[in-house]
């Protein structure tokens, strides 16, 4: 298949490969972060790691928006949900991200219609064909969903639907890499920087990692080769002694992103004063909400929420493994108590998220594999 | 054994112990045909019914009676919408069982077909339904030999429900099953994976895609026969319905307690159905067939047993897609185009699409 099949070739890989033992230094560590938890899919997925020397390391950050939701927005849009008159919509990934009572498949078996859709736009569509129910669209992402969350409001506005509004959960990426660079535990090599996220922002919102922090950060492609090309870019930054913003993903992602798109997300969302990151905390400035002229859309304004804060089980380190600092594996419950038919932290849930794609697809050790993958 | 090592040794003997369903309610989880399906019938209805018959949890319970060797199944059918390109619920109901007969072992005979319809249904989508079912029972070679009729409340039901039972008769000696499964064995699949799921996914239209794709749903019985007659070494055939050909894989592997070790670039994939799964991130491995299936067969007759189904017209593209190991056993090994190895595990329940 065209513009895949080129993107998985593995005599490019091999190549590519030999490139990337050729610039690491013997006897030094290096660890990269891949932001974005498509990368960490696309590593497991494709078996990428057995393409790595053993002492290039990667950690796999805080960019699965599912990963990072947590457990009091999850009650919060089951709270709504339980209103006879709300019909909700959401994400396929949300539905099985647990609340403190349950996720959105058990409030289903429950009574709640939380219905699965693909795009923002299908819940103007049920809205039209449901006027005696209240359309909730529960939008998460971070600036990659923001804008067709946008650009349903904005068209909800013009069709002057009174029955679609958004329970809004989006957020940004830069402020979690900030605190991730802030975290004292971390150390970190550089970034596997996000490719679809950065199809919106553009790449010179990152150019302070380089510039204040030293750190290089190359935007990747969701590709295995993409991946390992910005391995060896990050790689070669490092050999050559630079610290710089670059693109991999330049097929896609235009170095000032997409104008339109911020646009849309600027008319109808604005910044909170803050947001509770699952495993993170709270960061300021990290997560958008609904314009005040956009109020008549606003769930969080239609429908009263209670809005508590649901401490995350005492026995979850998803906070670690999202910083970095833990490998799935080394989680206390991973594997056991946490899995992903009962899993206790949302690392756990999305396919994207690093515990989930660890225990899926590499739940193994490298060598035992390769032994056993000859045929 | 290192700290990563130890770890995952905890989590396997996690994995052996005995499951448990922790919901209060039933999920759709529950019906995809993943880890929670297996939960449930496990530790629910094995746990109630428990006999040798039933334990191995093959897709059909092979009996002796009076000397006789006879396979009998159920399946209930569901599909939403009732109509879609390449079938309908009808030749679904009259294939799916037909089926599992035939994957174990039997010639298929007799049917049974129960109706669950809604107050309002049309009678002529139940005539067509009822049409397609009597073609597809023809062309399988069996009668439907009795019936039931009920109807449900306008609400209650989603038009028509179908539900088929077979019985068929086993004329081969020896005895099928994963069990039968050891290292050395080759894994075949008799076509391209994933079309019915993917099908149906577009065709309950929620999706904006339009490809050119027809369900695969068709009766087995004479592609089993003619790869019966060429390869006596066949271990276990599974048809890969819901879950697709990686559950089928993983079922196989766990009952055997085997590796299966296989090759990406040798799982046949319409291109659109590879389409459609990569703009959904989901993986057309899990996606349902109805007319596919997996066989085990041992190693020296793998050969013998590829040409025997490329000689069947619904085995034309039939492929060798990987081996069986002793170790790691339980795991189903993918060695994938990039040229990486991870594993192919069961999933919990639906694949979801992603969001990014």
């Amino acid at each position: 298949m065209r513009f895949v099949d080129e993107f998985r070739n593995a005599e490019t890989a091999r190549a590519l490969s030999a490139k990337i033992a050729a610039l690491c230094e013997p006897g030094r560590e290096y660890k990269f972060m891949e932001v974005c938890g498509g990368h960490t899919h696309t590593i497991y997925k494709h078996g990428l790691e057995d393409y790595l020397p053993e002492n290039v390391t990667l950690v796999h950050g805080p960019g699965c928006p599912v990963c990072v939701i947590p457990m009091g927005r999850i009650d919060d849009a089951i709270h709504i949900a339980r209103r006879p008159e709300v019909l909700m919509t959401s994400f396929g990934d949300m539905m099985r991200v647990p609340g403190s009572g349950g996720n959105f498949f058990d409030s289903n078996a429950e009574g709640t219609s939380i219905r699965m859709v693909y795009s923002p736009l299908d819940s103007l569509k049920i809205a039209r064909q449901n006027p005696d129910r209240q359309v909730v669209f529960m939008a998460i992402g971070f600036e990659t969903t923001a804008p067709s969350t946008a650009m349903t409001v904005l068209r909800a506005a013009k069709e002057g639907l009174e029955n679609f509004s958004v329970f809004c959960n989006h957020i940004m990426i830069i402020p979690a890499i900030k605190a991730i660079l802030d975290s004292p535990d971390l150390r970190l090599d550089g970034f596997i920087g996000p490719g679809h996220v950065s199809t919106v922002i553009g790449c010179r919102p990152y150019e302070f990692i380089a510039r204040d922090y030293g750190k290089p950060l190359v935007v990747a492609g969701f590709e295995p080769l993409d991946i390992l090309q910005s391995i060896y870019m990050l790689l070669l930054q490092l050999r050559e002694g630079r610290a710089e913003v670059e693109n991999q993903y330049a097929r896609v992602v235009p170095w000032d992103g997409n104008p339109t798109a911020l646009r849309a997300i600027g008319e109808v969302m604005e910044l909170r004063p803050y947001f509770e990151w699952r495993g993170l905390g709270f960061i300021s400035h990290s997560a958008l909400r609904m314009r005040q002229r956009y109020a008549a859309f606003d769930a969080e304004l239609l429908f009263e929420t209670p809005g508590v804060r649901v401490a995350d089980p005492k026995a979850c380190q998803c906070g670690e493994v999202l910083k970095g600092v833990l490998k799935p594996w080394e989680c206390k419950v991973f594997g056991t108590a946490c899995t992903p038919e009962t899993p206790i932290g949302t690392c756990m849930v999305s396919p994207e998220g690093a515990c989930a794609a660890y225990y899926n697809f590499g739940r193994f050790t490298r060598t035992r594999v390769r032994e056993a993958s000859v045929t | 054994m290192n700290p990563e090592e130890q770890v995952l040794d905890r989590i396997e003997r996690a994995r052996r112990r005995r499951p448990k369903v922790r919901e209060e309610r039933v999920t759709l989880a529950h019906g995809s045909g993943g880890k929670a399906t297996r939960t449930l019938v496990e530790a629910i209805f094995l746990e109630a019914f428990r006999n040798p018959l039933l334990e191995p949890l093959e897709d059909a319970a092979a009996l002796s009676v009076d000397g006789a060797r006879l396979a009998l199944t159920t399946d209930s059918f569901v599909v939403s919408p009732l109509f879609f390109p390449g079938g309908d619920i009808g030749d679904l109901a009259v294939n799916g069982t037909v089926n599992d007969l035939a994957v174990s072992g039997a010639r298929p005979l007799y049917l049974t077909a129960g109706f669950i319809l809604e107050e309002g249904f049309p009678i002529a989508d139940l005539t067509r339904i009822v049409d397609s079912m009597r073609a597809a029972a023809q062309a399988a070679g069996v009668s439907v030999v009795t019936g039931d009729t009920k109807v449900v409340q306008r609400g209650k039901g989603d038009g028509c429900y179908v539900n088929t039972a077979g019985v068929g008769v086993i004329d081969r000696p020896g005895r099928l099953g994963a069990a039968t499964v050891r290292p050395g064995d080759a894994v075949l699949v008799s076509g391209p994976v994933g079309a019915h799921g993917i099908t149906i996914m577009l065709a309950r239209g929620e999706l904006d895609i339009e490809a050119d794709l027809v369900s695969d749903t068709a009766p087995l019985h004479g592609l089993v026969a003619a790869l019966l007659a060429a390869a006596p070494g066949v271990r276990v055939m599974r048809d890969a319905t819901r879950g697709g050909v990686a559950t089928v894989l993983n079922e196989v592997a766990g009952a055997a307690g085997v590796a299966v070790v296989v090759d990406e670039r040798a799982v046949p994939v319409e291109p659109e159905v590879r389409g459609a799964s990569e703009l959904l991130g989901i993986d057309p491995l899990y996606v349902a067939c109805e007319g596919r299936m997996v066989v085990f067969v041992d190693g020296a007759e793998a050969d013998a047993a590829l040409a025997a189904m490329r000689g069947h017209p619904l085995g034309e593209r039939a492929a060798l897609i990987g081996r069986v190991k002793d170790d790691p056993p339980g795991l189903v090994l993918l060695n994938t185009v990039f040229g990486g190895t991870r594993i192919c595990d069961l999933l919990v329940g639906d694949p979801l699409p992603r969001i990014c």
